[in-house]
C-alpha cells in the first residue's frame, strides 16, 4: 500500500470515492482544490450575474434590496475565498513538489486538512442562503452594521463562521508550503533557481501566515460582539468601529496581494516558455514580488481614506501605496521584455498571459489613481472602484490562472485543451469582460456609489449600466464555452507527452501526467532554466534504476475526521455550544489519531 | 508583419494606431460621462474651492495614467505582432539588461514623485482647518436620511441643505447608528459619520444651485435610497431662507389641511411619536417636518416632493424604502390626504 513502484494513477485496492476522501496526494488534492474551485467560481458568477440584472435598468424588480445585499457580499466573499485562492491552492498544490523535485509536500496530511476545512467552509457559506440568510454586511463586514443591533440575523454569524475556518484552512497550506519549498528541494536548486512561480508561492505563503491571524482575531471579536455581548467594535459601550477596519484591511490588504502574486508567477512560467527564451531580468522579477509583498503589508489605511484618519496618516499610506505601483510597473516590463526577440507561439495560454498583461496594467493605472486620498475621497465607494477591483482580479488574477489552466493542462491530464475552443473563449471573455467593466469607471466618475441595489433614471448612468449587465452576459458565455473545450477533453485519450511546449521547468522532466511518485529519480539541478540547460549541454535524465523503493506517504482518513470537527464546531457555533462541544471531541479524537497512526 | 527593419515598423505603426484608436474612443466616452451639468452627480464638474483642487489632482494623475496605458498598451500589442512565431527563427536567450530595468525602475519613480507632491498639497489643503469664520453645520447619518443642524442659526432640518455661496462652510459629521458617508461629488470629496467620532469637512461653494449627494458608505436596506441635496443661494435668498426656516410652523386655514393637523397630532397616527415640528410636536427619531412642504424631496431624498409621492410613503414606507423605521400608520387614504394637504402647507 505505501510504496508505489513506478505506477501511473491510482491503486486499486480501495474504491475510488474513499481513495479520494482519504488522498494525501499532493496531486490528488490540487485535483480537488481545483473542481471545488472552479465550481465556487460559477457559484459566485452567477450571484454577479444576478446583481448584474437587477442593475440593468433603473428601479429595477428583479431582486429585492435584502437579498442583493446577501448577494453582493456572497459575490465577493466566493470568489476571493472560495474560488480564486483555492484555484491557486490548486496550482500550489500540484505543482510545488514537481517545480522543486520533491515528491510530496512535507505535510501530506495537513495538505488534505486543508482542503476538507475549505470545503466545510464553503458550503456552510453558501447553504447560508437557506439556512437563515447568506452575509449581507459586505465581505469586509464593517461594524456596527454587523454587530447585532443591526444585523440581527443569522447572517453575519455565518461570516465569522465560515471565514473562521476558511482562514484556518488557508494558514495551515501556507505554512505547509514554507516548510516544502524552503526544505524539499532538490539538489541544485538553490533559492536563486527556483522558478518564478515558486517564488510567488512563498511570498503567497508568508503573507498568509503573517495577516491571517489578524482577522482571525477580528473575527472572534465580532462572533463575542455578536454573541455574548462584548463591546469590541460598538460606539455605545466603548467600542470604536474604526478598530474592525485596522483589524479588516491589515489583512484585507495582503490578501489581495495572496489573490494576485499566484498569476504573475504562472505568466512568469508561460511567457518565457512561449517567447521561447529564458524571463527577462529574473532577479528583478524575484524582488520585485518579495517587496509586494512587504510593502503590501504597508498600504492597509489606503482603504480608510475617507474615514477621517488625519493628514499624517493619509499622507503615508498615500506614498507607500503610490510606491507599491513601481515593482508592480518592472513586472510588467519585463514580461515585454522577455517577448521582445523571442520566437512566440500564440497559444490559448500565451493569449491569456498577454491579455493579463493589457488588462492588469489597466486595473493598476486605475488603482493609483486613487492611491492619492484627494482624488480618493470622489473615487472610494463608487463604481470606479469596482472597475479597478475587477481589472485586476479579472483582468488579472482570473486571466493568469486561465493561463495556468491551458498551460498546464496536458501535464496533469494528459490531454490538450482544444485550442480553437480555448481561443475562442479568449476572445468572448476578453470582449465580455472589458464591456462589463470599462463602462464602471464612466459609472464611477458621474457619481453612481456601490453597493447600491437600484438606482434612480436619469442621472447619466442608465447607459452603462445595461451595457455592463450585457458584457456580463457575454462573460458568461466565454466561461461555458472553456466548460465545454474541459468536457469535450476530458473525453479524448492521454497523447501529451513529458514535454509538449518545451518548458524549462521541472514539471516538464516527468510523465504526464506524473506518476504518484512524482520522479523515478529526484533530478539534478544546474541552472535557473533546468530542462534548457541540460538540453544545450547534452545532458540525458539519469535512466531508471533496476529497483526502487520509494516511500510515499500512505492515505489517512484522519484529516476528514478533524475536518469533520471542525465543522461541527461551526454549525455549534452557529446553533447551540453544545454542537460545539461534541465537534471538538471529535477534533480531539482526531488529533489522537493522526499523531499516532503509522506512517508506513 | 516582422521581427527586422520595416516589419518592425508597421508592426509598431499598427500597434500605435490602434491603441490611439482605442485610446480616443475611451476617452470620448469618459468625457461624455463626466461633464453633465447640474441636476447630476458629476465627480469631474467641480463647483467649489475644494473640489476645484481635488479635480486638478485628478487631471494630473489621469494624464501620467493615460501615457502609460498608451505606452503598455502599444509595446503589448507591437510585440506580440513583430515576434510571433516564424520558421527557421531562434529566439534572442538574453536574460536581463541592466540598464535597461534601472531605466525602468527610475521612471516609475519619477512618475511617482510627480504625482505625490500635489497629492500632499491637496492633503493638506483640504484637510485641514476651514478658513476663519467659516459657516458652521452639523450633518447626522441615521438610516437612511441625513439630517443638517445649523448651532448658529438655531434650525434643524433633514434632507435639504441650504448653503451661501462664496461662504466657506464646515460641515461636522456624526452618525446615529451605522457608518454612513456625506458625499456630494460636485461640491468636495466624501467623508464618512462613523458612529463615536465626529469627522469634519469644510468647502466653499462658488457656484449656486441644487447639488445632488448621496450616502456612499454601505449602511444596511435602504443605502441606495439615502440622498440629499445641497441648495446654494445668493446671501439675499440664503437669508431670506433662514428668517422662514426660523418661523414656526403657520397655522393651517385650509379645512382639508386643519384637519390634517389633528390626525397628526393623535396618538393613533404616531407621528408625534418620532417627528418634531416647530410649536406642534418634538420627536426626535425621524427627520424635521417644520418645513416639509418647501423640501425638494421626500423619504430621505429618494421621492419628489409631490402630492401623490407624499401620500405614498406615508401608506406604505416599506414599499418605498425597505426596512424603514417608520411604520404602516394604518391610516385610510382620506385621512393621509387630510395629512398631507397640512404637510404641503408647511412652508
Amino acid at each position: 500500500m505505501a510504496t508505489a513502484v513506478g505506477t501511473v494513477g491510482q491503486t486499486t485496492e480501495q474504491s475510488k470515492i474513499w481513495g479520494w476522501m482519504t488522498t494525501v496526494d499532493h496531486k490528488k488534492i490540487a485535483a480537488l482544490y481545483g473542481v471545488t474551485g472552479f465550481f465556487f467560481f460559477l457559484v459566485g458568477g452567477v450571484e454577479a450575474l444576478l446583481v448584474r440584472t437587477q442593475l440593468a435598468v433603473p428601479e429595477g424588480t428583479v431582486i429585492d434590496a435584502d437579498l442583493y445585499n446577501q448577494l453582493f457580499s456572497t459575490h465577493a466573499l466566493t470568489m476571493i475565498f472560495l474560488a480564486i485562492m483555492p484555484l491557486g491552492a490548486s496550482f500550489f498544490n500540484y505543482f510545488i513538489p514537481l517545480q522543486i523535485g520533491a515528491r510530496d509536500v512535507a505535510f501530506p496530511r495537513l495538505n488534505a486538512l486543508g482542503y476538507w476545512m475549505y470545503l466545510s467552509g464553503g458550503v456552510m457559506l453558501t447553504l447560508s442562503f437557506f439556512f437563515g440568510g447568506a452575509p449581507d454586511g459586505g465581505w469586509f463586514g464593517y461594524a456596527p452594521l454587523s454587530s447585532e443591533a443591526f444585523s440581527p440575523g443569522r447572517n453575519m454569524d455565518y461570516y465569522t463562521v465560515s471565514l473562521l475556518i476558511l482562514g484556518t484552512s488557508s494558514l495551515i497550506s501556507s505554512l505547509n508550503f514554507i516548510v516544502t519549498i524552503i526544505n524539499m528541494r532538490a539538489p541544485g536548486m538553490t533559492m536563486m533557481r527556483l522558478p518564478v512561480y515558486m517564488w510567488m508561492t512563498l511570498v503567497v505563503a508568508f503573507l498568509l501566515v503573517l495577516s491571517l491571524p489578524v482577522i482571525t482575531v477580528g473575527l472572534i471579536q465580532l462572533y463575542f460582539d455578536r454573541n455574548f455581548g462584548t463591546s469590541f467594535f460598538v460606539p455605545a459601550t466603548g467600542g470604536d468601529p474604526i478598530l474592525w477596519q485596522h483589524i479588516f484591511w491589515i489583512f484585507g490588504h495582503p490578501e489581495v496581494y495572496v489573490l494576485i502574486l499566484p498569476s504573475m508567477g504562472i505568466v512568469s512560467e508561460v511567457i518565457p516558455v512561449m517567447s521561447r527564451k529564458p524571463l527577462f531580468g529574473y532577479a528583478a522579477i524575484v524582488f520585485a514580488g518579495a517587496a509586494i509583498g512587504v510593502l503590501g503589508f504597508g498600504v492597509w489605511s489606503h482603504h480608510m481614506f475617507t474615514t477621517g484618519l488625519g493628514t499624517v496618516p493619509q499622507v503615508v499610506f498615500s506614498a507607500s501605496t503610490m510606491a507599491i505601483g513601481i515593482p508592480t510597473g518592472i513586472k510588467i516590463f519585463n514580461w515585454l521584455g522577455t517577448m521582445y526577440g523571442g520566437n512566440i507561439r500564440f497559444n490559448t495560454a500565451m493569449y491569456f498571459a498577454v491579455g493579463f498583461i493589457a488588462l492588469f496594467t489597466i486595473g493598476g493605472i486605475s488603482g493609483v489613481m486613487h492611491a492619492s486620498p484627494a482624488v480618493d475621497t470622489q473615487h472610494q465607494d463608487t463604481y470606479f472602484v469596482v472597475a479597478h477591483i475587477h481589472y485586476v482580479l479579472f483582468g488579472g488574477a482570473i486571466m493568469g490562472i486561465f493561463s495556468g489552466i491551458y498551460y498546464w493542462f496536458p501535464k496533469i491530464t494528459g490531454r490538450f485543451l482544444d485550442e480553437s475552443l480555448g481561443k475562442l473563449s479568449f476572445w468572448i471573455m476578453f470582449i465580455g469582460m472589458n464591456a462589463t467593466f470599462f463602462p464602471m469607471h464612466f459609472l464611477g466618475v458621474s457619481g453612481m456609489p456601490r453597493r447600491i441595489y437600484t438606482y434612480e433614471a436619469g442621472l447619466g448612468w442608465d447607459t452603462w449600466n445595461l451595457v455592463a449587465t450585457i458584457g456580463s452576459y457575454v462573460l458568461a458565455f466565454g466561461v461555458l464555452i472553456f466548460l465545454i473545450n474541459f468536457f469535450k477533453t476530458m473525453r479524448q485519450p492521454q497523447t501529451a507527452s513529458d514535454n509538449p511546449w518545451g518548458g524549462s521547468t521541472l514539471e516538464w522532466a516527468t510523465t504526464s501526467p506524473p506518476p504518484e511518485h512524482n520522479f523515478d529519480v529526484i533530478p539534478e539541478v544546474r541552472d535557473r532554466d533546468p530542462l534548457w540547460y541540460n538540453r544545450d549541454h547534452g545532458i540525458e535524465p539519469t535512466p531508471r534504476p533496476e529497483h526502487m523503493h520509494i516511500h510515499m506517504p500512505p492515505p489517512s482518513y484522519f484529516p476528514l475526521v478533524l475536518a469533520g470537527g471542525v465543522a461541527l464546531i461551526g454549525l455549534g457555533l452557529l446553533t447551540h455550544l453544545g454542537v460545539a462541544v461534541a465537534g471538538a471531541l471529535v477534533v480531539v479524537y482526531g488529533v489522537w489519531g493522526w499523531a499516532l497512526e503509522p506512517t508506513e | 508583419m516582422g521581427r527586422s527593419g520595416p516589419g518592425r515598423i508597421i508592426a509598431l505603426v499598427v500597434s500605435l494606431g490602434i491603441t490611439l484608436a482605442v485610446t480616443a474612443i475611451l476617452y470620448y466616452w469618459f468625457r461624455e460621462s463626466a461633464v453633465l451639468g447640474s441636476d447630476f452627480m458629476s465627480t469631474m464638474e467641480p463647483a467649489s474651492d475644494n473640489a476645484d483642487t481635488i479635480q486638478d489632482v485628478y487631471i494630473l494623475i489621469f494624464w501620467l495614467a493615460g501615457a502609460v496605458f498608451v505606452g503598455v498598451l502599444a509595446l503589448t500589442l507591437a510585440f506580440s505582432l513583430m515576434f510571433k512565431e516564424q520558421e527557421g527563427v531562434e529566439a534572442v536567450q538574453t536574460h536581463g539588461n541592466s540598464r535597461l530595468e534601472i531605466l525602468w525602475t527610475f521612471i516609475p519613480v519619477i512618475i511617482v514623485v510627480i504625482m505625490a507632491v500635489p497629492t500632499f498639497d491637496a492633503i493638506v489643503q483640504t484637510e485641514g482647518d476651514a478658513p476663519e469664520g467659516a459657516h458652521e453645520v452639523t450633518a447626522i447619518g441615521h438610516q437612511w436620511w441625513f439630517e443638517f443642524e445649523y448651532p448658529e442659526e438655531g434650525i434643524v432640518t433633514a434632507t435639504d441643505l441650504h448653503l451661501q455661496v462664496g461662504r466657506p462652510v464646515q460641515v461636522s459629521l456624526l452618525s446615529d447608528d451605522v457608518i454612513h458617508s456625506f458625499w456630494v461629488p460636485r461640491l468636495m470629496g466624501k467623508k464618512d459619520m462613523m458612529p463615536g467620532h465626529e469627522n469634519q469637512l469644510w468647502f466653499t461653494p462658488t457656484e449656486t444651485g441644487v447639488f445632488l449627494g448621496q450616502c456612499a458608505e454601505f449602511c444596511g436596506l435602504s443605502h441606495a435610497k439615502m440622498r440629499f441635496r445641497v441648495i446654494v443661494h445668493s446671501p439675499e435668498d440664503y437669508a431670506a431662507w433662514v428668517e422662514s426656516a426660523q418661523a414656526a410652523a403657520a397655522e393651517p386655514e385650509d379645512e382639508l389641511a386643519q384637519r390634517g393637523l389633528e390626525i397628526f397630532s393623535s396618538p393613533a397616527a404616531q407621528c408625534m411619536a418620532c417627528h418634531t415640528i416647530e410649536g406642534v410636536s418634538s420627536g426626535d427619531i425621524g427627520p424635521n417636518l417644520t418645513q416639509v412642504g418647501s423640501r425638494s424631496t421626500l423619504a430621505g431624498g429618494w421621492l419628489d416632493n409631490t402630492p401623490e409621492n407624499m401620500a405614498d410613503w406615508i401608506a406604505d414606507p416599506a414599499s418605498v424604502k425597505p426596512g424603514s423605521l417608520m411604520p404602516d400608520t394604518g391610516l385610510s387614504d382620506e385621512d393621509i390626504q387630510a395629512v398631507v394637504a397640512y404637510l404641503q402647507t408647511l412652508q
